[in-house]
């Protein structure tokens, strides 16, 4: 499991990669919670893009930064989750809990250009 | 009708580590690879293992190191594509599996749990069993039809 966290204007982007369970999650949920206390940013965002596997420990995790974010007035976001990371948190109905955003719209609302 | 007949067999004890987490899905991903499955159908199962192993992890043995903490999983196929895998373990069993089913349910505070665990085991394999006895166990079966969309005996 690895990842990478940017902060750029209020917006904290950390990307996840590889894959969680119940034994990855404790040192990601806790890096994470470092992060929100350390950035408070404006919105957290968890790009899922790198994530082969994912069973309910990781609806466990979405679901605790959620609360957490929410506790510190963090605007929380999914980003570029596959159909199997998708199909797993609908089934939780996280889909109507959390906004995802898609790879375009995060481009935009970041006002990057990607060639 | 054809009669149903086993093709091949595996049975693996472990101790009841996270780190085995993902051992446990990639022993049973191996396994069911024989049986040519589609991607869907693989991450199907490895999902289903890594809920069952690691409610045997979490909940059957808790913080009890006392106790020799073992999980053993069997799996078989047959000649019709059936996919049976069994995950056993030694631990404080469930007083009420009804309620355990639930979804959101999750019988521990501790940790940071969805309480998903059964309903995802549920709705990515054909069959879930879950027979349990309080401070003896529990032993979870899943079936699996693989490559054959009916999951019909033909």
């Amino acid at each position: 499991m690895e990842m990478t966290a940017v902060d750029r204007e209020g917006r904290l982007t950390v990307t996840l990669s590889g894959e969680i369970d119940h034994h990855s999650a404790k040192d990601i949920r806790e890096a994470i919670d470092r992060l929100l206390v350390e950035a408070h940013p404006k919105a957290l965002v968890l790009d899922l893009s790198g994530i082969d596997f994912m069973d309910s420990s990781g609806l466990g995790l979405v679901l605790g930064r959620y609360r957490r974010a929410k506790e510190t007035g963090t605007e929380m976001y999914l980003a570029n989750t596959s159909d199997r990371v998708g199909k797993i948190l609908k089934m939780a109905g996280v889909d109507k809990l959390i906004r995802t955003l898609r790879k375009d719209a995060e481009n935009k609302s970041k006002g990057e250009n990607r060639q | 009708m054809n009669k149903r007949t086993r093709l091949n067999y595996f049975r693996c004890e472990f101790e009841a580590r996270s780190v085995n987490e993902g051992f446990s899905r990639m022993l049973v991903s191996a396994f069911a690879s024989q049986l040519d499955p589609t991607i869907e159908e693989i991450c199907d199962i490895k999902t289903a293992v890594s809920e069952a192993v690691t409610n045997c992890i979490v909940h059957a043995y808790g913080d009890d190191r006392t106790e020799k903490r073992t999980i053993s999983i069997s799996g078989s196929y047959y000649s019709d594509g059936l996919f049976v895998i069994r995950i056993k373990d030694k631990g404080c069993g469930i007083d009420n599996i009804e309620q355990a089913m639930q979804p959101m349910y999750s019988g521990s505070s501790s940790e940071e749990r969805s309480g998903m665990g059964f309903s995802i085991m549920e709705s990515f394999t054909d069959s879930l069993k879950v027979r349990s006895s309080p401070g003896r166990g529990t032993v979870v079966t899943m079936k699996k039809y693989i490559g054959n969309a009916d999951g019909k005996d033909e």
